[in-house]
């Protein structure tokens, strides 16, 4: 897969806005971005409330995704180009969900919100309306998505990747930076997971880097075994989709994972193993 | 605890249920060449290694915001109006300190 099948320039997407069949989709977890200002067209996914069941804990189902996008007017043969807040982390994760449940063209806004804040571009409080398609999602596509019991599994078996930072990683922290630390789980990483931080794949201005340079941080400088296949976790999974993308669609590995339940979950599994410190540790 | 990890809205009131004698907290605001408060800012965390730890964005009133620990930090930010780097050893408690934005 080529760079362009998967990442548009910001200059792409200033020349695309009124293309008919491109739908520009801004995704956040505070949509007070987008009512504050987005790219002239775009309508909003909220990572919260779209993306997630209101009541188990689980991402949305066919059904729910297919009503979601029915109701922002998105089409099946839509070109979908995806961009928010975050260096994309948010925008990354709606991807995997478009080819979790098998949208064929999607893409990423590369640099997403912060690039073109940046670039200062335009941006619009225009209330944008789109009629209501009827969207029917494909079944969700477990090629792509590890579960709990496939993590563990995995221990010493396969690539695992903490793209978390280097303090939550060793237990320093355990949470990002920018949140308060109280948390229920216990603190490390997952035995034998290499260290690398989704912020490693990606630019000061939140574009990703070259194939070449991201070739040379996961298999030269981390140790990726390219023979194996790869689960990316991070706190959340949102992260880790970041780098799912960096790796499978970037990259072109074919047997890539993103583990959504990622450390909240495993920090709280009851007997599983964990590793502290800077070191991978061992099985 | 916060389910998400999007950065929270930088302009609120530190919560009350933030105990700053366990938190390290390091805030400040961003302002550019004529002394103004940034808006939009995007600012960076890096840690003594210079490794990425955090990001937010300024909201109106140009401040920032982050939980981390004790120790030496770099502060990073980019804006439309430039960029500025802020060195900074951190304590238990509040720590704040002011990024100049320049071309």
């Amino acid at each position: 897969m080529a760079r362009e099948d998967v990442l548009v320039t910001a200059d792409w997407a200033e020349e695309n806005l009124d293309t008919p069949g491109v739908v520009f989709v801004e995704v956040d977890e505070d949509t007070s971005a987008y009512d504050s200002g987005h790219i002239k067209g775009a309508v909003k996914i909220d990572w919260k409330d779209d993306l997630q069941d209101p009541v188990r804990r689980d991402f949305v189902n066919q059904e729910q995704f297919s009503q979601l996008l029915s109701e922002r007017g998105i089409a099946n043969d839509d070109t979908v180009v995806l961009y928010g807040g975050n260096n994309n982390w948010f925008a990354a994760y709606a991807y995997w969900y478009f080819k979790l449940y098998g949208h064929e063209s999607v893409k990423l806004l590369d640099g997403g919100r912060k690039k073109w804040e940046l670039d200062a571009r335009d941006v619009t409080t225009e209330v944008v309306k789109r009629e209501p398609t009827n969207y029917v999602a494909k079944p969700l596509n477990w090629d792509l998505r590890a579960k709990r019991d496939e993590v563990e599994a995995a221990i010493g078996v396969k690539n695992l990747i903490d793209v978390r930072s280097p303090d939550e990683y060793a237990g320093r922290l355990l949470a990002p930076a920018h949140l308060p630390q109280e948390q229920s789980q216990r603190a490390g990483h997952i035995p034998t997971a290499l260290s690398v931080p989704w912020s490693k794949a990606a630019n000061e201005d939140g574009t990703f880097k070259s194939e070449e340079e991201l070739r040379e941080l996961y298999v030269g400088e981390a140790g990726l075994d390219e023979g194996k296949a790869t689960i990316a976790y991070c706190r959340i999974g949102e992260r880790s989709s970041h780098t799912w993308f960096a790796l499978r669609e970037l990259l072109g590995y074919e047997d890539v994972k993103n583990y959504d339940g990622s450390w909240t979950e495993y920090g709280s599994l009851v007997g599983v193993p964990i590793a502290l410190g800077d070191e991978p540790g061992t099985k | 605890m916060s389910d998400s990890c999007a950065a929270p809205d930088q302009d609120l009131a530190l919560p009350a249920s933030v105990d700053l004698e366990k938190e390290t907290v390091l805030t400040g605001t961003v302002v550019n060449d004529e002394g103004e408060l940034v808006q939009g800012a995007y600012v960076r965390l890096l840690d003594g290694t210079g490794e990425f730890t955090a990001e937010v964005v300024t909201g109106e009133g140009g401040q920032f915001r982050f939980f981390a620990a004790p120790g030496k930090w770099t502060l990073r930010a980019l804006s439309r109006y430039g960029d500025a780097t802020g060195e900074i050893e951190a304590a238990r408690g509040v720590n704040e300190t002011k990024l100049a934005v320049s071309r």
